[in-house]
């Protein structure tokens, strides 16, 4: 079976172009020759710090921006190839969900308008078939009917998450990137949508790459991690096996910095 | 600091270029034959073929340009013919007595401007609030060539403290107190529009500042409001301020051109609208010219201040 | 079969908003008076062919420079004889047209392309951008004249030459708003959606765009016309017999001396038009703009209003701890009155103790920390009930000096992002040098010298250096340091961390808090720490309270707390945090959480 997304020796450039005036501009690189993979069905976690790349990488992935350097193979199709065929066809194959929800969504469009572009754009549904598709991602997302006729600003954050990944469904996409999907949500409404993502993941046959800086969420939701440092993915490996026996330097530092519960469990506090 | 006053003034050197080239262009853009239109009514046959010559029209429009560049930085603006006199030096002693105007106004918008504002913010709806609101509302609304025949009136033909017309009494004066005597109502005039556009402006700078997260931190560490307000969010307004007053530096010499028409004052802008209405071709792309390059100047002085005012724009 | 779903489900939302827009506007009083002024003038603009007027144009020798008033010349007649009446409702008809033409052929031109520049960026906007700069480069006026030169003087021309000099205008405004929307996600989302770059210009950028242009051409059609009235005064403008106010006023200075109202008549309606303009558009920019709709452009006051119905007297216990809050209530005004944000909140802080106040996002924690040295911004924050106890004094009763010699002296904050929190303009030095000088009589010198000092305490490698550094040069974990030593600077007694380690990543997070854990040992520091996050607070706090829409529901020690919750929502948040080791368990465990007692709770 092939990979859902294989993407081999990536590099990504910022800047260092030469301007008229200003000399050479300060050269950044984001990704550094990253290899990694996400097989049929899994789900990979990709975990760093802010400036790590992985949001660069992640959009690269999704054809929103294009490499320095490197091979991407997404649902077996050469990016190239994808690229070729005009920037709908990543659309039907790869989807994004982006962090902030209110921010993803056009302040000034009904939810019908925003689900309605994937379906006539990437599906070429017509009218019937559309709005029909809409109630079923309503549903699929756990939302009421009508939610539809509504604008993002009378939703919460979580609800404005679950429009927001009801249009990426909407494509019928085969694989998802969800980019730090449930971080600017409240700890309750977080826990919810990780499990409807969980669920819809096994209801739609889907593959995700998981992108978060949050580890205890990452164990919650994953299958393999990858851990990325400086725009180089440092450690690769089964979420258990990561989490329990870490091997790089960075890695363990990430663990053990993360705040838990237990802490207070555990010890006797002094005062 | 250096540094940065180096680069801005590297940068500036195109923006003046590109003026050179735009004021070139707009003249080449004039319809029929350049020469019949520069020289006028003034047109000879043996004129027309020299200033053909001259200013080199047979050859292609690049190479006009390059021809006109080179005799500018040389101090060659070509000959008015109007008034027969070469253009640099007439725009030279219009230009003095322009800057004389401009500088007093834009003194008068800035402090007057600054210190509504300041008042205006502090004691937001109180009366001194109101006062300010009115006047930048009247300020900013009443045409400025209207406020001068209204001046006019009240204070040369009414009062007749001070007089309507001239930079200097025509008999006798000449002297500073005679100079400063003429140049009260034109000065005014062509503040009070700026002054409302400062005055407004720092007022929504400084409330909008008052609202920033630093100023909640400058009240948490007890300092007290005075230093709040002027220490902490006057510096921040500021940064904002200080480009619209460079950018009022535009308005009061481009304004000039009605205050200076209206009150017979001397200098660029009462000259321009003469060289336009005559088609003094050559005067009016020279003052023009002149003008621009003393209001880049300007706005490289704001963003120089700007600069030290916040180190985020020396990077 | 056709489910209707679409045209069942109205769009009521654009129908509201422009509902609001129009009440709102309308209750600008000064907007209202402005809208009906140039409501009038436009309309007997417009009415002009049909009013009983003379002709504009018909000189009569015999009745020339007749005064205002007179019989059958109401505003009297000008030296040629002609009806000043007729003439200004004419000039005025001619200057309104000329001056909205020209504002929206500015608007049009320009807010494309500001359009493109924006969305386009990079290198097209950048030369599409220095055009525009150097056409802005030349004042104003200056630039219309030089294109009035060229065409010739006339009324078409200067319109043109009015126009062009406002496109800059307009496409820099739209240029910056269309540019930061084109980096918003939901640009990204929509080309992910299938939509092409016009689709998207068109349908997802333009109408976030249109107030903006709405509001440039509301704040800069009053300029145009006036600027058009300019170039007519100088005779550049309108040619005889046609005459704008410009010209009108134009031929009236030559007679100012003799027949001063056939210049004063003209001039004051250029005025009222330009001033009811004026006013309108201000009031349009404060319905559109939501920064001002929201009341942002108010300025806040150095403490927070008190309004207490309710003044609690502070117990034995009160009197005992380090702080006190007793049944604190504090509201926002709104314009349906005062909403409560934290309703009778009461709790306690001893010396040296840590208390966490734990909640999600709205649950008031933070409203509730800055309560207490009144921080909470107002208008349009009020403190309606409760007191703080703070050495057995109530501050609320304070004066306004005796809370500021509380706060960064006795009492002090560490805030959440210490990049906004921090002063950009000044040297973070100079910053806790400040604090120091706020509380302590030194030099400048030794402040400074102190200040590095602290700096070093909140181990800040090479102090002596960084203390001359501005807060943008800094990491965040570094400015977070920043901020902790500000805060120590008077030796407090209490601190008040307000998600000091949200904006941070885990590994400087993890930094911080062992930092300040050392510090409030080291120094027998009381710390309230505000968190939405039950493992920051598992690490550092000795004591915690839940809070939900303003009220504490549940407090106790931490472990007990969190080991052993005893509300349901306590109970619930703990459930939802996902435990390390916990892995895929952690799903399943959801998946059998009871459903929330009330819709809407916390609003997934």
């Amino acid at each position: 079976m092939t990979d859902a997304i294989s993407v081999k020796n990536l590099s990504k450039t910022f800047g260092g172009e030469w301007s008229l005036f200003g000399g050479r501009s300060h050269e950044v690189k984001a990704v550094r020759d990253v290899t990694l993979s996400v097989k049929q069905g899994e789900t990979l976690a990709l975990v760093g710090e802010s400036g790590s790349g992985k949001s660069t990488l992640a959009r690269m992935i999704v054809g929103l921006d294009v490499p320095t350097s490197g091979e991407m193979r997404i649902a077996g199709k050469d990016a190239r190839a994808l690229w070729a065929e005009g920037p709908q066809a990543f659309g039907r194959v790869i989807q994004y969900v982006f962090q902030d929800p209110v921010a993803s969504l056009n302040p000034r469009k009904t939810v019908t308008a925003i689900l309605d572009a994937p379906l006539r754009l990437l599906r070429g549904y017509d009218q019937r078939r559309r709005q029909v598709r809409m109630r079923e991602l309503m549903e699929a997302v756990q939302m009421p009917a009508d939610s539809l006729g509504r604008y993002p600003h009378e939703f919460s954050g979580g609800q404005a998450q679950r429009i927001a990944i009801a249009r990426a469904l909407a494509a019928e996409p085969r694989i998802m990137v969800l980019d730090e999907p449930v971080s600017a949500l409240d700890v309750s409404v977080q826990a919810q949508v990780l499990l409807l993502l969980e669920d819809l993941r096994r209801e739609f046959d889907l593959s995700y790459l998981f992108i978060s800086h949050d580890l205890a969420v990452v164990e919650s939701i994953s299958d393999r991690v990858a851990v990325m440092f400086f725009g180089e993915v440092v450690e690769t490996g089964a979420a258990e096996q990561l989490f329990r026996s870490p091997r790089h330097e960075y890695t363990k530092r990430l663990i053990a910095s993360a705040p838990r519960l237990e802490t207070a469990l555990g010890a006797t506090r002094g005062a | 600091m250096a540094a940065y006053i180096a680069k801005r003034l590297i940068t500036a050197i195109p923006v003046l270029l590109g003026l050179s080239l735009i004021v070139f262009l707009i003249m080449a853009m004039i319809p029929g034959d350049p020469a019949t239109a520069i020289l006028g009514s003034y047109a000879t046959p043996e004129n027309v073929e020299r200033l053909n010559r001259s200013l080199g029209l047979d050859r292609s429009l690049p190479e006009q340009y390059f021809i006109w560049l080179g005799n500018l930085l040389q101090g060659d603006l070509g000959r008015s013919y109007a008034l027969n006199r070469p253009v640099l030096d007439e725009v030279l002693e219009r230009f003095s007595a322009t800057l004389i105007l401009a500088s007093t106004a834009l003194a008068l918008c800035t402090v007057f401007g600054l210190l509504a504002g300041i008042v205006s913010a502090v004691r937001q709806f109180g009366w001194a609030d109101r006062i300010v609101t009115l006047f930048v509302l009247v300020g900013i609304s009443i045409p400025s060539f209207f406020l001068a025949l209204l001046l006019i009136l009240f204070f040369a033909v009414r009062l007749q403290v001070l007089p309507a017309s001239g930079m200097y009494a025509i008999y006798g004066g000449g002297d500073l107190p005679d100079l400063l005597h003429h140049l009260i109502l034109p000065a005014v005039t062509l503040a009070v529009v700026a002054t409302g556009v400062v005055a407004r402006l720092t007022r929504t700078a400084m409330l909008e500042v008052l609202r920033q997260d630093y100023i909640r931190t400058a009240r948490a560490k007890g300092l007290g409001e005075r230093k709040v307000i002027y220490r902490h969010a006057l510096k921040a307004a500021m940064v904002s301020i200080v480009p619209v007053v460079g950018l009022q530096a535009g308005f009061v010499l481009g304004g000039a051109v009605y205050i200076e028409t209206v009150f017979q004052w001397p200098g660029i802008g009462a000259m321009l609208v003469k060289a336009i209405s005559t088609r003094d071709i050559l005067l009016v792309q020279g003052g023009v010219l002149f003008v621009a390059a003393a209001y880049v100047f300007v706005n490289l002085i704001a963003d120089v201040v700007q600069a030290t005012l916040d180190p985020r724009l020396k990077a | 079969m056709s489910v209707p779903i679409l045209e069942a489900t109205p769009t009521p939302e654009p129908m509201i908003t422009r509902q609001t827009t129009w009440r709102l506007l309308m209750n600008n009083r000064l907007a209202a008076a402005g809208f009906y002024v140039i409501a009038l003038v436009v309309l007997i603009a417009l009415l002009a062919p049909l009013l009983p007027l003379h002709d504009p144009d018909v000189t009569d020798p015999a009745d020339r420079l007749l005064p205002v008033f007179s019989e059958s010349h109401i505003l009297g007649t000008d030296h040629l004889g002609r009806d000043v009446l007729a003439r200004l409702v004419w000039g005025t008809r001619i200057s309104l047209l000329v001056g909205i033409s020209a504002a929206l052929m500015a608007a049009f031109f320009g807010s494309l392309i500001g359009l493109v520049a924006g969305y386009a960026g990079g290198r097209t906007d950048n030369l599409i951008m220095r055009g525009i700069d150097m056409l802005m480069a030349f004042p104003y006026i200056l630039l219309a004249l030089a294109i009035v030169a060229v065409l010739g003087p006339g009324l078409l021309n200067a319109l043109y030459a009015i126009a062009v000099v406002n496109i800059p205008f307009f496409a820099r405004n739209v240029r910056g708003i269309a540019l930061g929307l084109s980096h918003r996600e939901f640009v990204d989302a929509a080309r992910l959606s299938g939509k092409s770059h016009t689709a998207i210009v068109a349908t997802e950028i333009l109408p976030n765009v249109l107030p903006v242009i709405v509001i440039t051409m509301s704040t800069t059609v009053g300029w145009m016309i006036l600027e058009t009235a300019g170039l007519s005064f100088l005779g550049l403008g309108a040619q005889p017999p046609q005459a704008d106010l410009g010209s009108m006023l134009g031929q009236g200075r030559a007679l100012l001396f003799t027949a001063p109202m056939i210049s004063v008549v003209p001039g004051v309606m250029v005025f009222l038009i330009v001033m009811s303009i004026n006013l309108l558009g201000d009031g349009v920019r404060d319905a559109l703009d939501p920064r001002l709709r929201a009341g942002a452009l108010t300025r806040p006051m150095p403490v927070t209003r008190i309004d207490r119905e309710n003044v609690p007297a502070p117990d034995e216990m009160a009197r005992a701890s380090a702080l006190a809050v007793t049944e604190l209530e504090t509201s926002f005004e709104t314009a349906g009155g005062r909403e409560p944000a934290v309703k009778g909140v009461s709790f306690s802080l001893r010396k040296g103790e840590c208390l966490g106040l734990v909640g999600e996002s709205g649950s008031g924690k933070s409203v509730t920390a800055l309560s207490v040295l009144g921080l909470v911004a107002s208008p349009p924050g009020v403190i309606t009930g409760g007191a703080v106890t703070i050495e057995g004094r109530d501050v609320f009763s304070l004066r306004e000096t005796e809370i500021g010699s509380l706060r960064g002296g006795k009492v002090a904050y560490i805030f959440q992002d210490p990049l906004t929190t921090l002063h950009p303009l000044f040297t973070v030095g100079e910053q806790v040098a400040e604090a120091i000088r706020a509380h302590q009589p030194v030099g400048r010198a030794q402040a400074q010298a102190k200040a590095v000092d602290l700096l070093r305490t909140v181990r800040i490698p090479d102090p002596e250096q960084r203390a001359s550094a501005y807060p943008h040069e800094l990491s965040g974990g570094q400015r977070q340091r920043v901020g902790i030593a500000m805060a120590l600077a008077n030796e407090p007694d209490i601190i008040i961390a307000d998600e000091p380690t949200t904006a941070l990543d885990v590994t400087v997070q993890a930094e911080i808090l062992r930092l300040l854990q050392v510090l409030r040992q080291e120094r027998g520091l009381a710390l309230l720490f505000i968190t939405h996050d039950f493992g920051v607070v598992a690490e550092i706090c000795d004591r915690v309270a839940v809070m939900r829409r303003g009220e504490i529901v549940e407090a106790g020690d931490t472990a007990a707390v969190l080991g052993n919750p005893q509300h349901p929502y306590t109970k619930r948040l703990i459930a939802c945090v996902p435990k390390p080791g916990q892995g895929r368990r952690f799903l399943e465990a959801i998946r059998r959480l009871p459903a929330e007692e009330a819709a809407g709770g916390s609003g997934s």
